[in-house]
């Protein structure tokens, strides 16, 4: 990529300050806001790095690989006049590439001429697309209650120890176009995946590459993988390379893309380290007050257009540090994102997989892909009911906890019965297991069955007569 | 026509600083760099002026000139705006796609109003009248149905000397001739306002008609009068949005501005596509047609997110003083503070609490205020009422941006998140909810439905706080701990909240409930209250009220009975005294 960018630009000899990864070079005129550079030690090795405030004679640069080695007098640092820039092609699909889109699979430069800006353009909102066609992923939590449409971008909250990475390969692995409930299978058209990882360990990409290989999805899968022990602050670049191939992918190619992006904590906290080091004002536990913007600008690279068949799908992975989800990353990404799977501490406890804590979770598009036509009539009602009633679980469980189970009414023992019965069967269900969304919808009126039809207020009247399997017996 | 006023010699994100004229005003409007980004002049030191730019500045050098234009950051008014979406600083979206594509690239500059369409113009002034700022000199049909009057600007008054016959006219060609002094003047039906200033009306009328929004838990519940500010503040997940796109959608007003600050790109484009389609149940035209649509989203430049609001409530004011009556949602109004945050945060200002700067404060009490039921200096009445979403970080309602609106907004609509997770929509907690307008609009009520509303409302909320401190005992010892009579305060609780608090917007019946339908059903469900408790009294078992299948008709009827079909309720009604008679019969003794 640095053949784009060499020709022309100036050089300077020496730099004013080192804080951090951040360089104060002092004498360089017409500098451009936001451009990269290439910053060359003592011993001729180059880093690059990138402007983040020009005044007269003096601009802040931000060194990707951070300032070890650099001195004062022996840098070098060559200013290239163009925003940062990676190639996109096709044939990137497969690949491996570092945090910045260099190739790291001791593969060729891509071959292309194509070379997109990193920080990529906001979609106009009157070109885009609302999404409406759903995607079924063959996990009930989702397909049934929090239903993920193409286009969407849908977070999933973890914390250290549970299994978001199991879940995410999952989707990844069972992703087609969703059909009407009952219709034949059919050949689903595949995703192409774009897959960065921010921080992550070695481990977790390795898992990955391994669920992609054995799914046989790794020739559609490009990799950019800043590691635990890469430098931090490449991973501002990370997701925004990623996303660039994926919206040529998606936008200019016409492919479905799913995006996977593990994990934003950590992206945040590169952020932080940069804002601190730079001394900004900071708004909440040190994060800096342009996080909600910065998130955003990553995340709402998301969606469909008009003039493109093709769709991006992005898919953030979180942990909370502490669980907390009100900590800024989970609370900033879930004002963004059009809703969130949480998992639960709790539900991995005991043994459940996938431990989606249902309550708090949310896919703001499903009323848009679901019901009649797309998924079935009874679908949106199912759903709302199903809440309901796992929410009134909850609350019979803190009363059970007070009273003790033999003394709750027989409605509120039913109750109880529904959530465990809920947890087991249609939350839990195992890696491998696909289910297709009318064994998900039958696994959830069988579960309502387990009501009397009396509780039963949000679903209609005819959908009770055609669905609802119990006796209804002493309500 | 813009000379250079200053050199550039400091970026830092939407902040540029520059050296120059002295001559530069305070919120000057001026073109930054060579591609002319549109920036605004937020501070200025000697020859140093601090320009916070509405476009993305990357790839800007220092030494780039910054270009004058005499002119504070205005919007254009005049008939096209009606249908319209415009970014943060008026731009027309759909114009930039044309151009442009899909992305928004920079520096694009056009015509916020079509200077080609033709309107059917006709005169109401004729020459030798007196006419004042803001009179009405003729109208323009905008849609079918909305009428433009075409008005004065509120800084100019005259004598007519010329009019333009009835005909089809751009908003640049003349209308009339006024002479103002010794001057003669040309006026079009374009006008520019800037968008800092509010534009000016005779006075204030007390705000007391409800804007009705057909959402039973805020026409019935908690009213906002037309010409008040209500707040949502909420978590993220709770419902902000729905409930500002169900307020655009069914409000009684005749214009609706949405501002869409900060927020999801797909959330706009819903609007774009839903509306047009929409009927507006009053004209039965597309809603779209009284729609003004201000687009910035969270990844579009934050400047300009910041410039949004003023642009929208400026819209607003506009057709205020046409004598309209114009709802103004704001969504949300936390990214607009994040933006001033962010801005500070590049100027070095001091900051506050959390990073806000000192001004947060005052800036929201500025936009508030600029809602209001008034005289227009037309003689016309009109209204702006505001509707603000805030987003709490963490849910937490003690920050800075929620704390500051609660002073300026008399409703508040405090979302909860536990009611969005049970799937209890709009979740809008009844017990952190208040609306000081509720003696304002009760007059209202009586006269349009005729009947009390206020005491039945105030008897609801009663039967709702007793159930919060019934249920706070039921999670200590169970239900069956409680007396008969409690109880059947939870019974008709549960009719409260399943069958009237409850609204499902996605569905077509129970979208919007007619001010008719929300009283009926109150009463309705007050009068098996009291029917009930009556009979409770005299020793009936709780369960035999709880199994009555008329439950299950109260909670269904909102989806099941239209806004047209409300005589059905006398049948729900007599089935109530059916049900119970035959209760209070075996009970008798």
């Amino acid at each position: 990529m640095s053949e784009v960018t060499v020709q022309g630009g100036q050089e300077v000899v020496g730099v004013g300050r080192i804080e951090g990864p951040i360089l104060v070079v002092e004498g360089g005129a017409n500098v451009s806001y936001d451009e990269v550079v290439e910053i060359q030690d003592s011993r001729g090795q180059i880093r690059r790095g990138r402007v983040l405030e020009v005044g007269e004679g003096f601009a802040v640069v931000q060194a990707f690989a951070g300032s070890t080695g650099l001195s004062i007098d022996g840098t070098r640092v060559r200013f290239l006049g163009t925003t940062l820039h990676i190639p996109v092609a096709e044939e990137m699909l497969g690949r491996i590439f570092d945090g910045l889109g260099s190739p790291i699979d001791g593969g060729p430069e891509p071959l292309t001429d194509r070379y997109a800006d990193v920080n990529g353009q906001p979609i106009n909102p009157t070109a885009r697309i609302y999404p409406r066609d759903y995607i079924q992923t063959g996990i009930s939590t989702i397909d049934g209650v929090n239903t993920l449409l193409r286009g969407q971008k849908l977070p999933l909250f973890s914390g250290a120890g549970m299994p978001h990475d199991q879940l995410a390969a999952q989707i990844v692995r069972q992703a087609t176009l969703g059909k009407l409930a009952g219709a034949p299978p059919t050949e689903g058209e595949e995703f192409a995946i774009v897959f960065a990882a921010m921080g992550v360990k070695n481990d977790v990409a390795d898992y990955f590459r391994r669920s992609f290989t054995e799914s046989g999805a790794l020739t559609r899968v490009a990799m950019f993988l800043n590691l635990a022990d890469d430098p931090p602050v490449e991973r501002i670049v990370t997701p925004r390379a990623a996303l660039t191939l994926a919206e040529y992918l998606a936008y200019e190619r016409e492919m479905h893309v799913l995006v996977v992006l593990t994990d934003m904590t950590n992206y945040g906290e590169a952020l932080r380290q940069i804002s601190n080091v730079r001394g900004e004002v900071p708004s909440r536990k040190g994060y800096p007050g342009y996080l909600y913007s910065d998130l955003a600008s990553m995340y709402e690279r998301t969606g469909r257009i008009r003039t493109s068949k093709g769709s991006i799908t992005q898919i953030p992975i979180l942990t909370m540090p502490n669980d907390d989800i009100t900590h800024p990353m989970p609370d900033l990404t879930g004002y963004i994102t059009e809703g969130q799977i949480v998992l639960g501490r709790e539900l991995n406890f005991a043994g459940i997989y996938p431990p989606v804590a249902v309550l708090p979770s949310l896919s703001r598009l499903m009323k848009d892909g679901i019901g009649k036509n797309r998924t079935r009539d009874d679908h949106p009602r199912w759903g709302a009911q199903l809440y309901a009633a796992y929410a009134r679980t909850q609350d019979v469980r803190a009363l059970a906890s007070v009273i003790g189970e033999e003394e709750l009414s027989d409605v509120d023992q039913k109750y109880l019965k529904f959530g465990r019965a809920f947890e087991r069967e249609f939350v839990n269900q195992s890696f491998t297991e696909n289910r297709t969304i009318e064994r998900t919808l039958e696994i959830g009126w069988k579960l309502l069955s387990m009501l009397p039809k009396k509780e039963l207020t949000r679903v209609t009247l005819d959908e009770i007569a055609i669905y609802y399997k119990g006796d209804d017996a002493s309500n | 026509m813009s000379d250079q006023v200053g050199t550039i010699t400091w970026i830092s994100g939407p902040v540029v600083r520059a050296r120059g004229s002295r001559h530069v005003g305070m919120l000057e409007l001026v073109e930054v760099g060579a591609d002319r980004l549109v920036g605004e002049v937020i501070g200025l030191k000697g020859d140093q002026m601090t320009v916070q730019v509405y476009e993305e500045t990357a790839g800007m050098q220092t030494g780039a000139p910054i270009y004058g234009t005499g002119l504070p950051l205005s919007v254009e008014l005049g008939p096209g705006l009606i249908q319209s979406i415009y970014d943060g600083v008026q731009r027309p979206l759909p114009l930039i796609e044309e151009a442009m594509g899909s992305f928004i690239n920079r520096g694009a500059r056009f015509d916020s109003i079509s200077r080609e369409k033709k309107w059917r113009y006709t005169s109401r002034v004729k020459v030798g009248d007196e006419v004042k700022g803001g009179a009405i000199l003729g109208v323009a049909m905008e849609t079918d149905t909305l009428e433009h009057r075409v008005m004065l600007n509120p800084d100019d008054s005259g004598t007519i000397t010329w009019v333009a016959p009835s005909g089809d006219y751009t908003v640049t060609d003349p209308i009339a001739k006024l002479k103002m002094g010794k001057e003669e003047k040309t006026v079009t039906m374009l006008q520019r306002w800037p968008v800092r200033r509010a534009r000016p009306f005779t006075n204030r009328r007390p705000a007391n008609i409800p804007l009705i929004t057909g959402q039973r838990i805020l026409d019935t519940f908690f009213p906002v009068a037309k010409g008040g500010a209500a707040g949502i503040p909420g978590p993220f997940g709770s419902g902000k949005t729905v409930t500002q796109h169900s307020i655009a959608k069914w409000a009684d007003a005749e214009i609706i501005v949405y501002i869409g600050c900060g927020e999801r790109g797909n959330e706009m484009t819903e609007v774009l596509q839903e509306f047009p389609h929409l009927v507006d149940p009053r004209t039965g035209r597309p809603l779209m047609e009284r729609t003004v649509l201000i687009a910035n989203t969270s990844n579009m430049p934050v400047a300009a997110r910041e410039a949004s609001i003023y642009t929208g409530i400026t819209i607003a004011e506009y057709y205020r003083d046409m004598g309209y009556h114009v709802a103004l949602m704001a969504d949300s109004t936390s990214r607009w503070a994040e933006a001033l945050r962010e801005v500070s945060g590049r100027l070095e200002e001091m900051p506050a609490e959390e990073g806000y700067p000192a001004y947060l404060a005052g800036r929201l009490a500025e936009f508030y205020e600029r809602a209001g039921y008034v005289d227009n200096l037309n003689g016309t009445q009109g209204s702006v009422s505001i509707v603000g979403a805030v987003s709490p970080p963490g849910g937490d309602f003690s920050e800075p941006v929620t704390q500051h609106t609660k002073r300026f907004i008399r409703c508040f609509w405090a979302l909860d998140k536990s009611l969005a997770s049970a799937r209890h929509f709009p979740a809008i907690n009844w017990l952190d909810s208040y609306s000081e307008y509720l003696e304002d609009v009760g007059a209202w009520w009586r006269e349009k439905t005729g009947k009390d509303w206020l005491t039945m409302r105030n008897r609801a909320m009663e039967l709702l706080s007793e159930e919060s401190r019934l249920s706070q005992i039921v999670k200590l010892v169970g239900p069956d701990a409680l007396p008969y009579t409690e109880r059947m305060v939870l019974e008709t609780t549960r009719l409260i909240r399943e069958g009237l608090l409850q609204q499902n917007a996605t569905e077509s019946v129970d979208a919007f409930s007619s001010v008719e339908k929300q009283i009926r059903m109150l009463e309705l469900v007050l009068y098996f209250h009291e029917r009930g408790m009556a009979i409770v009294k005299k020793g009936a078992p709780i369960n035999l009220i709880h199994d009555l299948p008329v439950v299950d008709t109260i909670i269904r009827a909102k989806s099941t009975v239209t806004n047209e079909e409300i005589t059905r309720f006398d049948e729900i009604q007599k089935q109530i005294d059916q049900q119970m008679g035959q209760l209070d019969a075996e009970y008798r003794s």
